[in-house]
């Protein structure tokens, strides 16, 4: 079988490392001094946190979808390298997304005075959580490299488009979750506008965690692939 | 002793439509009559959903006066979980002796094995809940002649029959797949889960349409999307 | 009637079938020799639409893989190295069943002619689990050929036959082949070439090493030039 070997580390990654490293210091720095805070009633200092969680939520997100559409594209057209694209990008969107999970807990925290509620977007993102993490259940449990990664495709379309039912399922209750950005109840708790000054500083938090997230996930694929030539070698040398 | 072979006997004869329904119940029979024959499914379905519906009842200490909400909320918990025991053994029996490659030699679409199985599964849940309703109508002093309950029970059933068989095959080529299935099966059902329990909650209390509709609508959103994906599906999963 | 060219299957990373061209004309009887491992079972369910091919094309029945695969299987009987038999429905369930995923005209005649010829009608009726292991291996034959296919892939067929039963079906092939039907038979087995082949392909390591024709079976020196043809193959492979 035809293999890219893998070659040593490319210098665009090296510089991306850095480049990744330079623009979270600067986020934070942003963010703990550049952005103002908010009213009190949005949380004051906590508040903060905003920027952190908006980030990875849709980064998180997005991540899951590139996984599900590089499985839509490995079903077309079998390429080992879609299969370790997708499994790279649902672990990248698991640690987001559960880094948005604990960075909305800590925020509700001293906004609703709870660390957790039921309310759609919350369980909607438990929910794509639990189905991602059955993503990689799956994969564990199916030794044919060329089956798992099918099903995994599968799974992870499947995953993709449950979620935005879940979220349609439980749009009939009323949500507490602020409306930032977007239409939604504004009377709910902890709903502010924002400043010139804050919308900076998300785009630029938005910016940062999208780059750091690309060089994951990129030094990911390349273990990934890694273990794939790995894998090859082994059973060659079992024949 | 022997007819040489014959265009009068062959299945390609057979309008492709009729051939492929043909198969679909044929899958339906074949399942029912296994089922028919050691009696081993149902039984333990039922059971299985009468005990839980009781350890929900002791556990929550619910009785005759609790909302309709929260009782449907037990009632459909319980048909998730006696669910999985069903599709587990439907695509079971296909393991035995490789019963599966024999319906993959039928000269039709894959697909009609899906949707074969996935009828067959729908049909056991409901018959399991035929027995698990007067129980569960006595326990919470429920009318079960609410059609508006029995078309949300119909629903249900089908959407969780239709993603549940496409995850059950692909559960039955892995390892631990009795734990599997579920693991795979209810972060992709809470949609279905959601919206029964409040559709169900809401006829039983006699609620206008109009709060009900948007339940009633995800699912039947869902009851028409999964069986779609299932179709398109099918086939990769069954593949070698 | 079958035409393999440039066959390849991999598993994983498994190259298991390699470079495989085979054709098979009606009313030809070939049987597929080689030890076990070599592939033949891949190469039957491949041909049997089972399998997917990872190289080359196949052409069944004059339909060609995967396209019209679905109208090849209405021609194709096929027995694997399980029964795919339904343990818990009798035989005659069993036949009923796969009678119906064929569309077999006139099922019920069928059947009883096939329960008759091997010496099954009298427990016709009982389960197949308690079945010896001949009789499912009967069983099976006759699912296999009850919608009179125009090819049949066999996977060592005799595997469990008691003599009789053995020629009852040595008789019953060399019949089909006389009528046109085109026969693969896969076997480890040389005295079942040497009795019932028209036409040996020998297969060893994924390769097809050697093909004979009925004349050099019957010489005396044909086992030792089946062994030269299978260490050739081993050392082949190991270049590999």
């Amino acid at each position: 079988m035809a293999s890219n070997s893998v070659q040593p580390k490319p210098r665009l990654l090296s510089a991306l490392d850095l480049t990744s490293v330079v623009l979270m210091l600067a986020a934070t720095w942003m963010v703990f001094f550049y952005a103002p805070s908010a009213q009190p009633e949005a949380g004051g200092e906590a508040q903060r946190i905003f920027y952190f969680h908006v980030s990875t939520g849709w980064i998180g997100m997005a991540a899951f979808i590139s996984a599900a559409v590089a499985g839509v594209v490995y079903l077309i057209r079998p390429n080992r390298k879609w299969d370790v694209f997708s499994v790279a990008a649902v672990e990248i969107g698991l640690v987001y997304s559960f880094i948005n999970i604990a960075t909305g807990s800590i925020w509700a925290r001293p906004v609703w005075n709870t660390w957790w509620t039921w309310d759609p977007r919350l369980v909607t993102a438990t929910v794509m959580q639990l189905t991602f993490l059955a993503y990689l259940l799956l994969r564990q449990s199916i030794e044919d490299p060329e089956r798992r990664a099918r099903f995994g495709a599968i799974y992870a379309i499947l995953g993709s488009l449950t979620v935005p039912l879940t979220y349609l399922s439980i749009r009939i209750w009323r949500t507490i979750h602020p409306v930032v950005i977007g239409s939604g109840d504004p009377s709910a708790q902890g709903t502010f506008d924002m400043t010139p000054l804050m919308l900076q500083t998300l785009l630029f938090s938005l910016l940062a965690f999208t780059v750091f997230g690309l060089t994951l996930l990129w030094h990911r694929v390349r273990l990934g692939w890694l273990g794939e030539q790995v894998e090859q070698l082994r059973l060659k040398a079992m024949r | 002793m022997i007819e040489p072979y014959g265009a009068h006997s062959l299945a390609a004869n057979m309008p492709r439509a009729s051939a492929y329904l043909a198969v679909v119940g044929a899958i339906v029979r074949k399942d029912l009559a296994v089922e028919w024959r050691s009696r081993q499914l149902l039984a333990s379905m039922l059971v299985f959903a009468l005990l839980v519906i009781l350890i929900f009842n002791f556990a929550l200490e619910l009785d005759a006066a609790t909302r309709s909400e929260l009782s449907a909320g037990v009632l459909w918990a319980t048909f998730a979980f006696a669910g999985t025991l069903g599709l587990n053994r439907s695509m079971a029996m296909e393991n035995d002796s490789r019963a599966l490659d024999g319906l993959l030699l039928a000269p039709v679409d894959r697909s009609a094995i899906y949707f074969g199985k996935a009828l067959a599964n729908v049909s056991f849940m409901l018959l399991v809940a035929l027995f698990t309703l007067p129980v569960y109508s006595i326990l919470y002093n429920v009318d079960l002649f609410n059609a508006g309950l029995l078309l949300v029970l119909v629903l249900g059933a089908w959407g969780y029959s239709a993603i549940g068989t496409l995850l059950a095959a692909m559960a039955m080529q892995a390892r631990s797949r009795e734990v599997l299935l579920p693991v795979l099966l209810f972060p992709l059902l809470l949609p279905v889960l959601i919206a029964a329990v409040r559709a169900s909650g809401f006829f039983l209390e006699g609620l206008a349409l109009a709060y009900i509709w948007p339940s009633l609508n995800l699912l039947i959103v869902y009851a028409v999307t999964m069986p779609a994906l299932g179709y398109m599906f099918f086939d990769f999963i069954v593949e070698e | 009637m079958i035409a393999a060219r440039g066959l390849g299957k991999r598993f994983g990373y498994r190259l298991v079938l390699e470079s495989v061209n085979l054709k098979v004309n009606p009313g030809e009887l070939v049987v597929l020799l080689g030890p076990n491992g070599a592939g033949k079972s891949t190469l039957l369910r491949i041909l049997a639409s089972l399998s997917r091919p990872t190289f080359g094309e196949v052409e069944v029945a004059g339909s060609r893989f995967p396209q019209q695969a679905a109208a090849a299987r209405a021609q194709i009987g096929f027995l694997g190295h399980k029964p795919m038999l339904h343990e818990d429905l009798s035989a005659r369930q069993n036949l009923i069943f796969y009678a119906s995923l064929y569309g077999v005209k006139r099922p019920d005649a069928r059947i009883k002619e096939l329960l008759n010829l091997f010496d099954l009608d009298p427990r016709r009726h009982e389960p197949v689990r308690t079945f010896s292991r001949g009789m499912q291996q009967r069983l099976a034959v006759a699912r296999a050929m009850l919608h009179r296919p125009k090819v049949l892939l066999l996977d060592e067929p005799h595997s469990g036959l008691d003599r009789e039963a053995i020629t009852i079906l040595d008789g019953l092939l060399r019949d089909l082949a006389k009528k046109g039907t085109t026969i693969l038979l896969a076997t480890h087995d040389l005295q079942v070439a040497q009795r019932l082949a028209q036409r040996v392909e020998v297969l060893a390591a994924g390769r097809l090493a050697a093909s004979w024709r009925r004349r050099q079976l019957a010489s005396r020196q044909f086992p030792s030039l089946y062994d030269r043809a299978l260490r050739r193959a081993q050392l082949g492979g190991q270049h590999a």
